[in-house]
C-alpha cells in the first residue's frame, strides 16, 4: 500500500503531471487502509455521534425553561451502567483471545457478552417500570419524556448491536470464515460496544449533571 | 498553454503516428491487484432479479423510476395549485386542499424526488461504473435501503387516503401549527408524514454508507480520488453532507412525533387552542425551526453538488475540452459541503433571533457565494474555445448555468438580513427557490438521463423530441418565474391560497396569475414528451454504438454496453489518467479513455490545466 497521505495532500495532488500519473499508475484503488467493515461501521459510528449529539444541544437548550423538573436517577441506572462497563471489558479481553486463536475462550467470552447485553437491556425497562410506578411518566416532564426518548434510542442502538453480535457469534462457532475475516468482524462489535458504552456516560453524565 | 509544461514521454519518441507499432510495455506497467476481486452476488430467482436486486445498476434504475412516480405526482399537484391561483373565483380548491398540495408538493420535491434521484439513482447507477467496481460494498444493505425508500413513499402517498387528509402545514412542518387543530392532517396526515420521513432517513443511511465505502474503498486499480470524475466528487460530497444532515431531521421529527401523539413538550409551548388550554407546556418552537433548517440548508447542497459534479463531466465531454481548472473544481464542491454546515439560519431571520446571528449568518451565506462563483467562471471557461456540439445533454447544462447563475444572484439579495425582511414570505422567495434548487437541478437530471440512457439501455432517445422538450422547459420555466421576482417586489405574500382583486392586489398580479399558470400548464405537459420519449425509446430508439459520446470516463469502457452483471467481465479496469484527457495535441482521437495505457498514445501532449 502507498503511504499514509493527509486529506490535503491528496486533495492538492496534480494528477496530469508526470510524476504524479507514475505515482498514481501504482494505486491500488483503496483510500484507507481498512476493511470496508470496520470503514462503514467508522462511518455509521459519525452519522450517529451528529444524532446523538444534536440530542444533547436539543436537551440542553430545552433545560433552560422554567418548566424543567429534574428527574430522579434510580441507583438500578448505575447498576446497567456497571453491566455496559462490564461487557466493554469483556469484549476488550475477547478480541485478544480470538486473535490468540483461543477457540473456547473467545466463545464462552461472545454468550458473556450477548448475556449482559440482554441484561442491560431487560435493566433499561426495569428502570422505565419503577419510573412510571412513581409518576414519572414522559408526558408528565419534558426531562422525563427525554429520559425514555435517549433509552430508547440508545436502547435500540444496542438492538442493532446485538443483531450483529448474533451473526458473528453464529459465524465463529460454525467456523465457515477465515481466520482474519472473524477477527474483523469481532474486532467492529467490539468497537461498536465501545462506542455504546461512551454514548451511554454522556447521556448519563448529562442527566446526572442537570 | 503547454510550452513550459514538460513531458517525458516526448524524450522518449517524438514519433506521432501509428501509435500501436511502438511496443513500450514498460511504461504500461501497473504493480499487481493486492487486494483480492470483490464477491459478488448472483441471483437465483425472478424475485431476487427484477425485485429484490443487489445490483446497484438495476437498484439505481428502481431508484429514478420511483423517484421520477412520485415527483409526477408533485407536477400534477403543481398544475391543481396554480390553476387555483389563476382563477379563484372558480372556487377550484379548498383552503386546507391547497395548503395540503403546497406541503405535499414540497416535500416531494425536494426530498423523495431530487434526493432519491441524484443519490439513490444517479448514485447507484454511476458509482460503482465510474469508480470502477462490480457493484456497491454491501449490495444488500443497498437492496434494503431501496425497499426503505419504497415504504417511504407508500407512507407519504397513504396520507392523502387518512381523515383530515396529508398535512397542510408547508415543507418546513413548523411546530406548534403542524400538529395543532385548524391546521390540515394535523392528527393523521402530519404523523404519516413524519413516519415516511424517518423511514426515507433510515433509508438513505444505508445507502448512504454504501456510497461512500464504494467510492473511498472500492477503486480500480490506479483510480486515485484526484483522478475521480467529478460526478462522482459530487454525489461523495453530497452523501457525506446528508450523513451528517439527516440525524438533524431525523431528531426534529421523533420529538414532533411524540409531541403529537404522546403530548410531550419539546416542541410545543403552552398555548389555548380553539377555547381550550392545551396541556402543552414550555416547548421551544424555534429549537425545531434550528434543527429543520440544520438538516434543510446542507438539503439544497445535497441536491445542487451532485448537479455541480454532473453537469461539469457534461460540459466536459460536450465541448470536447478538458475541465476547466478540476481541482478548483474538487475544493469548491468540497468547501461548499463544509460551509453549507454554518448558513442554516438564514432561513430563520425572520424567526426574531439575535441581530448578531442574523449578522453571522449573512456573513457566511455570502462566504459560500465564493466558490459556487469559481463553478461557474469554470464552467464558461471550460467552454472557452471548446468544440461545442449542442447534443440535448450539451443544451440541458447550458440551461442549468444561466438558471443556476440567475437563482444565485437572488440568492445574494435574500442572503442580506435588511433586504431579506421585507422579501421574506414574497413571491420574491419562491422564484428564487424554485430557479436554484427546482430548475436548475431537474435541467441536470434531463441531461444526465439524456447523457447516460444510452449506456442504461443501449438505445438513444429521440433528438427532435429532446430539443422540443428542451426549449418549452427553459423558456417555460423563465415564463413561470420570471413574473414572479416582479409579484415578489411588488408584495404578493406566498402561501396564500387566493389572490384575488382587491385594493391591495395590483392588477398586474392577476393577469400575471394566469400568465405562469398558462406556462405551468404547458411546461408540465411537455414533461410528457420527455417520459414518451423515456419509454418509447427503450425499444424504438435508435441503437447507440459503443461510447456513443466519446466519453473517458470508465462507465463507458465496459466489455459490455449496457453493462452487465459484475461490470467488468473477467479484468478489472486499470486506470492510467484522470478522465479529461480530450482534445490532447499529438493524439490520434480526441479523446483519451482512462483505461487507455501510456504506450498507446506515444507523443500526445496533456494539456496542463
Amino acid at each position: 500500500m502507498s503511504k499514509k497521505k493527509s486529506i490535503f495532500q491528496l486533495l492538492t495532488e496534480k494528477p496530469w503531471e508526470q510524476d504524479q500519473i507514475e505515482a498514481d499508475n501504482e494505486h491500488q484503488g483503496q483510500t484507507v487502509n481498512l476493511t470496508k467493515q470496520k470503514l462503514g461501521l467508522r462511518t455509521l459510528m459519525a452519522a450517529s455521534t451528529v444524532l446523538f449529539s444534536l440530542f444533547v444541544v436539543a436537551y440542553s437548550d430545552r433545560m433552560l425553561v422554567h418548566d424543567w423538573r429534574n428527574m430522579p436517577e434510580p441507583w438500578l441506572l448505575w447498576f446497567n451502567t456497571g453491566i455496559l462497563v462490564i461487557s466493554s471489558l469483556v469484549f476488550h479481553q475477547t478480541t485478544k483471545y480470538a486473535k490468540k486463536q483461543l477457540f473456547d475462550k473467545t466463545k464462552n467470552g461472545l454468550y458473556f457478552i450477548g448475556f449482559l447485553a440482554y441484561s442491560f437491556l431487560i435493566g433499561q425497562l426495569i428502570v422505565w417500570y419503577q419510573l412510571m410506578n412513581t409518576g414519572y411518566y414522559a408526558t408528565s416532564n419534558v426531562a422525563n419524556a427525554f429520559f425514555y426518548l435517549f433509552t430508547t434510542i440508545h436502547g435500540l442502538h444496542i438492538i442493532g448491536g446485538i443483531y450483529f453480535w448474533g451473526k458473528t457469534t453464529s459465524k465463529f462457532i460454525k467456523r465457515t470464515l477465515k481466520e482474519e475475516e472473524i477477527n474483523n468482524l469481532i474486532d467492529i462489535c467490539a468497537v461498536y460496544w465501545h462506542f455504546l458504552l461512551a454514548v451511554w456516560l454522556v447521556l448519563f453524565g448529562l442527566m446526572l449533571s442537570s | 498553454m503547454s510550452d513550459e509544461y514538460e513531458h517525458k514521454l516526448e524524450a522518449k519518441s517524438d514519433y506521432t503516428g501509428d501509435a500501436s507499432s511502438v511496443s513500450t510495455p514498460d511504461i504500461d506497467a501497473v504493480p499487481d491487484a493486492e487486494l483480492p476481486d470483490q464477491e459478488l452476488y448472483h441471483s437465483h430467482s425472478w424475485w431476487t432479479t427484477y425485485v429484490f436486486s443487489q445490483d446497484a445498476k438495476y437498484i439505481g434504475i428502481q431508484y429514478a423510476l420511483t423517484a421520477i412516480g412520485t415527483g409526477l405526482l408533485g407536477l400534477v399537484l403543481s398544475w391543481l395549485m396554480r390553476i387555483q391561483l389563476a382563477w379563484p373565483g372558480l372556487g377550484w380548491l379548498e383552503p386546507s386542499s391547497y395548503y395540503q398540495f403546497v406541503t405535499m408538493h414540497g416535500m416531494i420535491m425536494v426530498v423523495y424526488l431530487l434526493t432519491a434521484l441524484f443519490l439513490g439513482g444517479f448514485g447507484n447507477l454511476l458509482i460503482p461504473l465510474m469508480c470502477g467496481a462490480r457493484d456497491m460494498a454491501f449490495p444488500y444493505v443497498n437492496m434494503l435501503s431501496y425497499w426503505a425508500f419504497v415504504v417511504a413513499v407508500v407512507v407519504l402517498l397513504a396520507s392523502f387516503f387518512v381523515p383530515g387528509g396529508p398535512t397542510g402545514a408547508g415543507w418546513t412542518l413548523y411546530p406548534p401549527q403542524a400538529i395543532t387543530a385548524g391546521t390540515p392532517g394535523y392528527n393523521g396526515g402530519i404523523i404519516l408524514m413524519l413516519i415516511s420521513l424517518i423511514l426515507f432517513v433510515a433509508g438513505f443511511t444505508m445507502g448512504g454508507l454504501n456510497y461512500i465505502i464504494t467510492v473511498l474503498q472500492l477503486r480500480a486499480r490506479g483510480m486515485t480520488l484526484m483522478r475521480m470524475p467529478l460526478t462522482i466528487w459530487g454525489i461523495f460530497t453530497a452523501t457525506v453532507l446528508a450523513m451528517f444532515a439527516f440525524p438533524a431531521l431525523l431528531v426534529g421529527c421523533l420529538m414532533m412525533t411524540l409531541d403529537s401523539l404522546l403530548g410531550t413538550s419539546f416542541f410545543m409551548p403552552a398555548m389555548v387552542s380553539l377555547g381550550e388550554t392545551l396541556t402543552h407546556e414550555g416547548g421551544s418552537p424555534i429549537l425545531f425551526q434550528h434543527l429543520f433548517w440544520f438538516f434543510g440548508h446542507p438539503e439544497v447542497y445535497i441536491v445542487a453538488l451532485p448537479a455541480f459534479g454532473i453537469v461539469s463531466d457534461l460540459l466536459s465531454v460536450h465541448s470536447r475540452k478538458t475541465i476547466f481548472g478540476y481541482r478548483m473544481m474538487v475544493w469548491a464542491i468540497v468547501g461548499i459541503g463544509a460551509l453549507s454546515f454554518f448558513v442554516w439560519a438564514h432561513h430563520m431571520y425572520v424567526s426574531g433571533m439575535n441581530p448578531w446571528f442574523g449578522f453571522f449568518f449573512a456573513t457566511t451565506t455570502l462566504i459560500i457565494a465564493v466558490p459556487t462563483a469559481i463553478k461557474v467562471y469554470n464552467w464558461i471557461l471550460t467552454l472557452w474555445r471548446g468544440n461545442i456540439v449542442l447534443s440535448l445533454p450539451m443544451l440541458f447544462s447550458l440551461g442549468f448555468i444561466v438558471t443556476f447563475l440567475n437563482g444565485g444572484l437572488t440568492g445574494l439579495f435574500l442572503g442580506n438580513v435588511t433586504v431579506d425582511v421585507p422579501l421574506s414570505d414574497t413571491y420574491f422567495v419562491v422564484a428564487h427557490f424554485h430557479m436554484v434548487m427546482g430548475i436548475a437541478p431537474i435541467l441536470v437530471v434531463f441531461g444526465a438521463i439524456y447523457h447516460w440512457y444510452p449506456l442504461v439501455t443501449g438505445r438513444m432517445m429521440n433528438e427532435t423530441l429532446g430539443k422540443v422538450h428542451f426549449w418549452i422547459t427553459f423558456l417555460g420555466s423563465y415564463a413561470i418565474y420570471f413574473p414572479m421576482h416582479y409579484q415578489g417586489f411588488v408584495g404578493v405574500p406566498r402561501r396564500y391560497f387566493e389572490i384575488y382583486d382587491s385594493p391591495y392586489v395590483d392588477v398586474s398580479t392577476l393577469l400575471l396569475n394566469k400568465f405562469i399558470t398558462i406556462a405551468v400548464l404547458i411546461v408540465g405537459a411537455a414533461q410528457l414528451l420527455f417520459l414518451y420519449n423515456l419509454f418509447a425509446s427503450a425499444r424504438l430508439g435508435k441503437k447507440a454504438e459503443k461510447n456513443p459520446w466519446k466519453a473517458n470516463s470508465l462507465e463507458w469502457q465496459t466489455p459490455q454496453m449496457p453493462p452487465e452483471h459484475g461490470n467488468w467481465g473477467k479484468e478489472l479496469p486499470k486506470v492510467y489518467r484522470w478522465p479529461y484527457d480530450f482534445s490532447v495535441p499529438g493524439a490520434k482521437e480526441d479523446y483519451i479513455p482512462q483505461t487507455q495505457p501510456p504506450s498507446e498514445i506515444i507523443g500526445a501532449k496533456v494539456e496542463k490545466t
